[in-house]
């Protein structure tokens, strides 16, 4: 921790006057989500519950409830975080633990994809989806989005396992546990850590997607929080900015509570370590 | 339960570690696997209990050939050089898993550990992490879960290499008491002579892959078949005087000085290089053989004084004396050698 000849309040000060701009943006974010304010004035005079209404009115017509598009985001969020650990699981373990063939060739092509500039592959992506007659539906988003974070979760995974001693798995064949039974029940114990860490990342990242869902479902049934809000912004006639922001503050609420309570976990995958 | 290895080779890629070696284990017995970092014990170890797949070769237990049987089905306890133990469960977790893997009733598995954690003393620790023992509980732990199968055959890498002085002393004696409580036959995997030496009852030396001498550490120590042994075993160490065969006697190098040699040897021709071996133990101030020089190192080993005296030539032997003896730096003694247990050794290193 800091040192006590090390004089502390003059590096908070500064970091107070730089933060300051973001702190009042973040202030107002909330309180113009419950006030009206007179055009002109900066301070809100009014209370009111009206820029929530989103939640609780029935939407208009040719519009979505916000609650299918919260299911829509949930269930998107979910379904990525789900596959993409599962998958990166059993591929790490292989590429860190299993004499396979072409194993280099993997890593590489995995630190490669990881590397690779996903966006550009969004119009192939489009016309396969399209073709396949996944476009403009869930499961298409859920498949994308999770090869595209595919290849970062396999190679976090990894190193995870690497850090496994080999012994702990020796140890488990000689007791007479099956290859299966002995990456179940001692190994993946090893890296929960790690599997924790990569769940909240992933979900998060599925959570704020926005390029995806918004190329390849940007309407109707299969819409998530973040299209729903950009068609809020482009469609409406007359914009209501502070239901704009409300619906923002809803959109960003599940991530800041993730966020408290797995911000451990989280600082554990730029460590790749089994600590903490 | 016997076991036999016939013939094992292994090799990792290009590089061959173990060439064509045979040993046989006796049922009962327990065996040191002595020899330098690097010669390849852990590897045999790991064949025998069938992590590593030999390139060529057959292992045998008993009558039973399990050269191509999987580690699971072989029914072999191994207690690994960092313990290994399963850090997300606890000690009792720890021993009952092998029997968790064969679906024992809970019932039969709670006997067996607190019989086992009985046997080898840990009966209040079993609530534990193995995170919050120590070394030596650690390892007690390791030995349960290894024995609490009833394996046949009980493997041990190098088990008392992480350990203090202290304690390593208390489970050399820990270990052979538990290997004769359950009669398993077991092999000992050490680099250390005085483990192999007071834990086994055979040791087998190895080399660069290779069995050099496979005897009982009393006859090891003794009778040792070459240069090679009779420097790995012993401590303090035995001493070399350099030197040749002339007129049926040795001569040492760069010298006049000419000692006869031990009866009974082949003598090498005139003029072929030969080594003498003398232990410090038999380089003593009573001797008959008497050889002069100066006391060029004294340590003080509290029961005993450990003297080096380096000859006219500039070879040096070894004395270890009781602590009374007395001599100082830089004086000139003249000790004698016990001629009858003057190790000789030809050219190529190997006993005459
Ligand atoms: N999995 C492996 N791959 C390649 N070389 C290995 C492997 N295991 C051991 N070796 C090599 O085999 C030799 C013997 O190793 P080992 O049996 O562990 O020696 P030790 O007698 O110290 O236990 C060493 O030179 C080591 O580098
Ligand atoms: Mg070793």
């Amino acid at each position: 921790m800091m040192s006590s000849n090390f004089r502390a309040w003059p590096l908070f000060l500064l970091l107070t006057v730089l933060s300051l701009p973001l702190v009042t943006m973040y202030v107002y974010l909330f309180v113009d989500t419950v006030t009206d304010t007179t055009a002109g004035s900066l301070i809100p005079d009014r209370f009111t519950l009206q820029h929530w209404r989103f939640l609780w009115e029935a939407p208009e017509t040719g519009r979505v409830s916000i609650w299918t598009v919260t299911l829509n985001t949930f269930v998107f969020a979910i379904c990525t975080t789900l596959v993409n650990v599962s998958a990166s699981v059993t591929a790490g373990y292989a590429l860190s633990r299993l004499n396979m063939p072409f194993k280099r060739f993997f890593l590489g092509g995995i630190l490669t994809l990881h590397a690779f500039p996903t966006i550009t592959l969004i119009i192939s992506i489009f016309l396969i989806l399209q073709m396949i007659g996944l476009y403009n539906t869930l499961i298409g988003v859920i498949l994308v989005k999770t090869a595209l974070e595919l290849p970062f979760g396999i190679w976090i995974m990894k190193g995870f396992f690497d850090n496994v001693p080999w012994e702990i798995e020796m140890a488990g064949l000689q007791d007479g546990a099956s290859r299966f039974t002995v990456w179940w029940k001692l190994v993946l114990p090893q890296v929960q850590p790690g599997i924790a860490a990569l769940a909240v990342f992933v979900f998060l990242s599925a959570w704020s997607e926005f390029i995806l869902p918004q190329v390849l479902a940007p309407s109707g049934s299969a819409q998530v929080l973040s299209t729903y809000l950009s068609n809020l912004i482009f469609d409406d006639v007359k914009p209501d900015f502070n239901m704009f922001k409300s619906v923002g503050v809803f959109y960003a609420l599940p991530v800041i509570v993730i966020y408290l309570i797995f911000n451990r976990q989280l600082m554990n995958i730029y460590g790749g370590g089994t600590k903490g | 339960m016997r076991i036999s290895i016939e013939n094992f080779t292994k090799s990792f890629g290009d590089t061959t570690v173990i060439e064509d070696m045979s040993l046989e284990i006796g049922d009962g017995e327990m065996l040191a696997l002595l020899g330098p970092s690097g010669c390849g014990k852990s590897t045999t170890l790991f064949a025998i209990c069938g992590i590593h797949r030999m390139n060529a070769g057959r292992l045998l237990f008993g009558d039973a050939d399990v050269t191509e049987v999987s580690s699971q089905k072989r029914n072999v306890g191994v207690v690994f050089q960092n313990y290994a133990l399963y850090p997300h469960m606890n000690v009792y977790e720890n021993i009952a898993f092998p029997l968790k893997v064969r679906k024992e009733s809970r019932a039969e598995i709670d006997r067996k550990v607190q019989e086992i954690a009985g046997l080898v003393h840990i009966g209040e620790l079993l609530r534990r992490r193995p995170m919050q023992l120590s070394g030596g509980q650690q390892q007690r732990v390791a030995l349960a879960r290894a024995l609490i199968r009833k394996p046949d055959i009980l493997l041990l890498d190098e088990p008392l290499a992480n350990l203090d002085a202290k304690l390593r002393l208390e489970m050399r004696s820990e270990i052979r008491r538990i290997q004769l409580a359950t009669g398993i036959t077991a092999v000992l995997v050490t680099h250390d002579q005085v483990e192999a030496m007071s834990m086994c009852d055979r040791i087998a030396l190895m080399d660069k892959g290779r069995i050099v001498q496979l005897s009982t550490p009393k006859d090891m120590y003794e009778n040792p078949s070459s240069d090679f042994v009779a420097g790995f075993l012993g401590n303090p160490p035995i001493a070399f005087l350099e030197g040749a065969a002339a007129n049926g006697g040795f001569r040492l190098a760069n010298s006049q000085v000419t000692l006869p040699v031990p009866s009974g040897i082949d003598m090498p021709g005139e003029g072929a290089p030969m080594r003498f071996g003398v232990r410090p133990e038999f380089f003593q101030p009573d001797n008959p053989l008497k050889v002069s020089g100066k006391v060029s190192f004294v340590e003080t080993q509290g029961r005993e004084e450990l003297y080096d005296v380096t000859l006219e030539n500039g070879a040096v032997l070894r004395s270890i004396q009781s602590q009374s003896a007395g001599f100082r730096l830089g004086e000139e003694v003249s000790w004698g050698i016990a001629q009858d247990r003057i190790l000789a050794f030809g050219p190529d290193g190997n006993r005459l």
